[in-house]
């Protein structure tokens, strides 16, 4: 019960802020509070074109995790480009494998760079037992594909990322799909030899030494 | 210092289609948008031939652009350009043009000999420092001081001119915070004392937004490790502090461990910390 009037409370407190300062506030308050009953306000908070509490409220979303999948993926939907870019980073971070498709599209085709970078990071780190079974390895090997094209990517920070993803990968299949380690560590090794970027290849080491 | 060039935002695409051969016509021609343009175009697409150094150079002597205020717009693009050819028969040239009566000309000039990274340039940029702190303060209705005190910082501190230490030291002290944290980032590249450094640390824990990422921009410029904590968590864009990051882990890898072998146990750290930040 009191729960409950302090969600209205809370929520309020984000709907009638009327500055940046307030706005944060509010959503950090919202976050923190965990309740299930705010992820649709904090999912709108996305759409505000407001850096610092869309920060906030994608790591309350994160931290809720599961429960958040399903509407920040129906905000997919919606035409707000700013909205989009923080659910993926937020559905990266929750790691819940039925955000695959979405990832894969936004690693491979969202112009802004963080947003590829979230995406590419979040394949690498899926809950994949959370998938049927019969699903998990053919999954795991389109995830692969985009982190084969994420690997060209213009921007370091998009390789970096990927190469994170790549280590990840690789050790949630070790044991299920060892011809995918083999096609993961030769990706790498490509890597090391071709990319230009001195922090992207010293990563892409570290990743060979810990796969 | 951060800056948003607008190169970054331009789609090859979208440029007027030059080919190389038109833009030096149009650099060597009569019409001066198209000369303008042309200065631009060569720099931003490196086109590293002697024809066009040779024309470029020329062109900082440009007497007929003009703006309103006397400001000369071609030779201002040309000292650009020349910074990014990266072809060191522009130095005295662009040493030339630190007199120029344009601050932006004075301004490109001493981005282009910083990325030059050509020392015959030490003793005029000296010059410019001159004065010290009762010089440089901001002139009523002037957008910038006399010179760019910043750069010509930053260019002298990674030039390693020891020389002009005592020069830049009293900026420490400016009330314009920015060039407090240009005169950190040079003193501690000149002596290497972590007091210089830490200034930038701390600059990181500071309330306005704009002087966390320009102390972050120095901290991964001067590759100081003890600050990869704070450059973690202070409250800034991930991007930006993943570049700053960057910075530390390249300084790091290129001074203490060849390429090739096994990676420290900093490095290792350095990329974890960068890791959580994707």
């Amino acid at each position: 019960m009191t729960s409950n009037t302090n969600a209205l409370e809370l929520i309020r407190a984000v709907e009638q802020a009327d500055s940046t300062a307030s706005l944060l506030d509010a959503v950090k308050a919202l976050a923190n509070a965990h309740l299930e009953a705010g992820i649709p306000t904090l999912i709108e908070v996305l759409s505000y074109n407001n850096p610092s509490p869309a920060i906030a409220a994608v790591i309350g979303l994160v931290q809720l995790g599961e429960a958040a999948v399903l509407p920040l993926l129906n905000l997919m939907d919606d035409y707000n480009y700013g909205g989009r870019a923080w659910a993926i980073r937020a559905l990266a971070g929750i790691a819940d494998p039925r955000a695959l498709e979405t990832l894969l599209e936004a690693a491979e085709g969202d112009f802004a760079m963080s947003v590829r970078r979230a995406a590419a990071r979040g394949l690498g780190n899926l809950y994949w037992s959370k998938m049927l079974p019969s699903e998990v390895n053919p999954a795991q090997k389109r995830a692969f594909k985009t982190l084969q094209v994420t690997s060209q990517d213009p921007e370091w920070v998009v390789r970096y990322a990927t190469t994170v993803a790549l280590q990840g990968l690789g050790n949630s299949v070790r044991v299920s799909q060892p011809d995918l380690v083999g096609e993961i560590k030769d990706e790498l090794e490509q890597m090391l030899a071709t990319d230009t970027d001195l922090t992207v290849r010293t990563r892409v080491q570290l990743a060979i030494k810990q796969l | 210092m951060l800056e948003s060039s607008p190169e970054n935002y331009t789609e090859v695409d979208n440029c007027q289609c030059l080919t190389v051969e038109q833009a030096i016509t149009n650099l060597k021609g009569e019409d001066q948008g198209l000369q303008y343009y042309a200065a631009w175009w060569l720099g931003r697409f490196r086109v590293q031939e002697p024809e066009v150094i040779e024309a470029l150079i020329a062109a900082l002597d440009d007497e007929t652009n003009r703006t309103e205020l006397g400001g000369y717009p071609l030779r201002r693009n040309a000292a650009r350009a020349l910074g990014k050819l990266g072809d060191c028969q522009a130095v005295p040239a662009l040493i030339v043009c630190l007199d120029c009566s344009d601050f932006y000309v004075r301004e490109a000039a001493v981005q282009s000999l910083g990325t030059l990274g050509d020392c015959r340039c030490v003793p005029e940029l000296m010059k410019l420092l001159e004065g010290g702190l009762a010089v440089a303060q901001p002139i009523p209705g002037s957008p910038h001081l006399a010179q760019p005190y910043n750069l010509i910082m930053e260019v002298l501190g990674s030039l390693g001119a020891n020389e002009a230490i005592d020069l830049i030291e009293p900026f420490l002290e400016h009330s314009v915070e920015l060039l407090q944290y240009s005169a950190a980032r040079a003193m501690y590249q000149l002596t290497q004392n972590p007091i210089y450094a830490e200034r930038l640390v701390q600059a990181l824990a500071g309330e306005k937004l704009l002087l966390r990422r320009a102390a972050l921009s120095d901290l991964g410029a001067i590759g100081y490790l003890p600050a990869a904590k704070a450059i973690a968590q202070t409250s800034t864009e991930n991007n930006l502090k993943l570049i700053a990051l960057k910075g530390l882990l390249e300084h790091h890898v290129k001074n203490y461990s060849p390429e090739s072998s096994s990676i420290s146990d900093t490095a290792t750290h350095l990329m974890n910390l960068m890791d959580k930040l994707l």
